[in-house]
C-alpha cells in the first residue's frame, strides 16, 4: 500500500484568517471608516449646514432656520437658469457620450490595422491632467486665437458675409448656446474614455457566435446593431449612463474654467452657483441648499437606474 | 436543396494551416459528417463553407455556383452552433422569425413560416419565453426552428449535440436525422464524435492537420480505412495495428478470437492476456504479444462472453485473425496496400 508521508496529516492551528466573521470584520472596517468620515460625515454636514444661517465668518450650525435657505434660493433668478443648464448640460452630455462609447466599443471590439494605437488616443483623455487639460480648451475655443475659428475662415464659414459672420470670432466663452455647447464638448471629450471602457466591457461579454449567428441569419449592419447589440448591451448602457450623469451633474470645473457661468448667469449650472454662493460669497448655507437641492432627484434617478439594470439582466 | 463543392480549399494563418486542400463533393440532399480529434481544421473548414471565414485559396462552390467571395447572407446557409446562439433578448418566436425579419418577408409569409417551423419542431408551448429559460434539448429545438425558416440551401451543424446530456443525445441524433431525412435539405455535419459521425452521416470526412484522410460511408471507413491514422481513429477500441515483415498488419479486436484457426493461412498470435474488463454485451481482453518482433506490443480483443470465460489473467494462449479481416498498410505512408 502507498501512504503519504507522516507528516502531511499532522494537526494545523486555528487562526483568526480561520473565523469567517472575525476575518470579514477586519477587512471591512477600512472601508467603513473612509465612508463614514469622507462620505457620510460631509454629507449630514451639508443638511445640517442649509438648515443654519451659517457663513463663512460664522459657521457655527446652532441657529436653525428650517427650510429658510432653500426658499430664498429658489426665489432668486440665477436658479432656473442654473438648474435648467445643469439639466441641459447633463442630458446633452448623456445622449452623445452613449452615442459616441456605443460607436466607439463597435469600432474597437474589431481587429484592424492601428487598433492599439486608435486604443491610446482614445482613452488618452483619461489620462491627461486638469490643467493641461483646461490650456488646451481655452486655447481651442479662445476668442482671439481659437484654431477652429482659423479653420471655419479658412474654410469660409466666418467672417463678414459668410453663414456664422460678420464676425471674425465666434467668442465661444462669450454666448450662451455657445458656452453650453462648448461646456458640454469638453464634458463629452472628458468623459467618453469611461463610458467606452464600461461599454466596451460589455460589449466583448458578449458571446461572438451570436453575431456570427445574425451574420448567417441574414442581418446587416444596422440590423444587427439595433436588434441584437444594443439591446444586449441595455443593462450596461444604464451603467455607463449613470456614471456619466452623476459626474456631469455634480461637476463645476468645466464651467468654472470656461465661461465662469457668464454672459450673466447664462451659462450657470447648480454646482458652480453652489460654490460661488457658498464660499465666494460667503454664504455658507445657501450653498449648501442649492448643492443639496438636487439630491433627492439624482438618488432617485440612480435607484431607477440600478433596478432596470437589475432587471434587464436577470430577465 | 443544392450541392456543394469545396475545390483545393486552404485557410492559412500565417504558418498555420488551418485547412491544407480539402476537395469534397456533396451531393443533394446528402448528410455528410466531418469528423476529427479538435484542431483537425474542421471548424475552419465549417466557418469556410458559412462565408464567416475568407479561404486563403480555392473555391466552395453551391449548387454550381461559386459563393468564394460571397459573405454569408448571400449564401443562404442556415448554421447551428455549439451553444445553439440563441438571442437572449429575444422570446422563441421573435429568435425563430429573425431570419424572415431579416430578408423583409412580408408579415402573413412569415408567420405561415414561424408557425410551420414551431410545429415541426414541437415548440409551439415555448414560444413566448426567453432563452434563458430554456432547457438544453428546448434551445436545440428552437435553434433548429430558427434554421429551418428560412428554406436554406445548406444545413451547417458545428457539435450541435456536445452541450446535451447523455440521455437526452441519443434522442436527439435521431431526431435529428429524421429532421434531415423529412426536410432533405443537403447537411454539413461536424463532430469529433465518431459515434455521431458514423451513427448519423450518410457518408463521413476524417480530417487531421487540415487535410481529409478519406471519405466513404460509415461501413467503408470502418471496414476498408485509407491509411493506419483512420484505422487508429475510428471504432473503440481501434483497430490493433502491428508491425509484421516491413509492413503494418491492422485487425478489429472484434476479429482477434481466442483459439484454434479456422484456415491455415489465417494471422497466429501467442499473447499474454494481461487485463479482461467486462463491458455489458461484451469483454475487452488486454494483451501483450509473446512471439512478434516487438514482443511489447499491447494488442486488444473484444470477446463475448462464452470465450472471454475460458480465459484467465497471466496466461499465454493462441489468438488467431482470419485472412479475409486483415489490412496491410505502408510501414513509412501509413497508406493501405491492396
Amino acid at each position: 500500500m502507498l501512504r503519504a508521508p507522516a507528516s502531511v496529516g499532522r494537526a494545523v492551528r486555528v487562526s483568526v484568517g480561520d473565523r469567517d466573521g472575525v476575518l470579514g470584520g477586519l477587512m471591512l472596517a477600512p472601508a467603513l471608516v473612509y465612508v463614514v468620515a469622507l462620505v457620510g460625515v460631509p454629507f449630514f454636514l451639508a443638511i445640517a449646514l442649509s438648515m443654519a444661517s451659517a457663513t463663512v465668518g460664522d459657521p457655527t450650525i446652532h441657529r436653525f432656520v428650517g427650510l429658510a435657505n432653500f426658499g430664498r434660493v429658489l426665489h432668486e433668478s440665477a436658479f432656473p437658469i442654473a438648474l435648467r443648464n445643469s439639466v441641459i448640460v447633463t442630458t446633452a452630455t448623456l445622449l452623445v457620450t452613449i452615442v459616441l462609447a456605443t460607436m466607439e466599443s463597435e469600432l474597437l471590439v474589431r481587429d484592424f490595422r492601428g487598433k492599439r494605437l486608435v486604443q491610446i488616443l482614445l482613452i488618452l483623455p483619461w489620462a491627461m491632467p486638469v490643467s493641461l487639460a483646461a490650456v488646451a480648451w481655452l486655447w481651442l475655443l479662445d476668442s482671439e486665437f481659437s484654431p477652429v475659428d482659423w479653420l471655419l475662415r479658412a474654410a469660409h464659414l466666418l467672417g463678414p458675409g459668410t453663414a456664422f459672420g460678420p464676425a471674425q470670432h465666434l467668442y465661444y466663452y462669450g454666448r450662451e448656446w455657445l458656452g453650453l455647447g462648448a461646456v458640454v464638448a469638453i464634458n463629452v471629450w472628458r468623459l467618453l474614455p469611461l463610458a467606452t471602457i464600461i461599454v466596451l466591457a460589455g460589449r466583448t461579454s458578449i458571446p461572438r457566435d451570436i453575431f456570427e449567428q445574425a451574420e448567417i441569419d441574414g442581418a446587416g449592419f444596422f440590423r444587427t446593431l439595433f436588434r441584437i447589440t444594443v439591446p444586449a448591451l441595455a443593462s450596461i448602457l444604464v451603467v455607463a449612463s449613470m456614471f456619466t450623469a452623476l459626474v456631469v451633474f455634480g461637476d463645476m470645473t468645466v464651467v468654472a474654467l470656461t465661461t465662469r457661468g457668464g454672459p450673466g448667469y447664462s451659462t450657470q449650472v447648480l454646482p458652480y452657483w453652489a460654490y460661488l454662493k457658498g464660499i465666494e460669497a460667503g454664504a455658507l448655507s445657501e450653498g449648501a441648499a442649492v448643492a443639496l437641492f438636487m439630491f433627492p432627484v439624482l438618488l432617485a434617478g440612480a435607484i431607477v437606474a440600478l433596478r432596470v439594470a437589475y432587471r434587464t439582466e436577470s430577465r | 436543396m443544392a450541392t456543394l463543392e469545396l475545390r483545393a480549399l486552404k485557410k492559412h494563418y500565417g504558418a498555420i494551416h488551418a485547412v491544407d486542400g480539402v476537395d469534397l463533393a456533396i451531393a443533394e440532399s446528402e448528410f455528410l459528417a466531418i469528423l476529427g480529434p479538435s484542431g483537425s481544421g474542421k471548424t475552419t473548414l465549417m466557418r469556410l463553407i458559412a462565408g464567416l471565414e475568407k479561404p486563403t485559396e480555392g473555391e466552395v462552390l453551391i449548387g454550381d455556383r461559386s459563393v468564394t467571395h460571397l459573405p454569408p447572407r448571400a449564401r443562404n446557409v442556415s448554421m447551428v452552433f455549439q451553444s445553439y446562439a440563441l438571442y437572449p433578448h429575444m422570446t422563441v418566436a421573435r429568435n425563430v422569425a429573425f431570419p424572415l425579419e431579416a430578408r423583409r418577408v412580408p408579415r402573413a409569409e412569415m408567420e405561415d413560416k414561424v408557425n410551420w417551423a414551431v410545429r415541426l419542431m414541437g415548440i409551439e408551448p415555448l414560444l413566448a419565453r426567453r432563452p434563458a429559460r430554456l432547457s438544453g434539448g428546448e434551445k436545440q429545438k428552437v435553434a433548429l426552428a430558427r434554421a429551418l425558416v428560412r428554406d436554406p440551401t445548406l444545413f451547417i451543424f458545428d457539435e450541435p449535440l456536445s452541450s446535451l446530456d447523455a440521455q437526452v443525445r441519443a434522442m436527439a441524433r435521431a431526431e435529428l436525422r429524421q429532421l434531415q431525412d423529412r426536410t432533405g435539405v443537403t447537411t454539413v455535419y461536424v463532430t469529433h464524435d465518431q459515434l455521431e459521425a458514423l451513427s448519423m452521416g450518410d457518408r463521413v470526412a476524417i480530417m487531421r492537420d487540415g487535410r481529409v484522410h478519406q471519405v466513404g460511408t460509415p461501413q467503408e471507413l470502418y471496414d476498408e480505412p485509407a491509411d493506419t491514422f483512420v484505422a487508429a481513429f475510428l471504432g473503440a477500441p481501434p483497430m490493433n495495428l502491428l508491425k509484421r515483415d516491413g509492413r503494418i498488419v491492422g485487425f478489429r479486436p472484434e476479429h482477434l478470437v481466442p483459439g484454434a484457426a479456422a484456415g491455415s493461412d489465417a494471422l497466429r498470435l501467442r499473447i499474454r492476456v494481461l487485463q479482461l474488463e467486462f463491458l455489458g454485451a461484451e469483454w475487452l481482453a488486454y494483451g501483450q504479444l509473446e512471439n512478434g518482433a516487438e514482443p511489447r506490443q499491447m494488442l486488444l480483443a473484444k470477446l463475448a462472453p462464452p470465450s472471454a470465460a475460458a480465459l484467465r489473467v497471466g496466461e499465454v494462449r493462441e489468438f488467431t485473425v482470419e485472412r479475409a479481416r486483415l489490412r496491410f498498410f505502408d510501414h513509412a505512408s501509413g497508406k493501405r496496400l491492396t
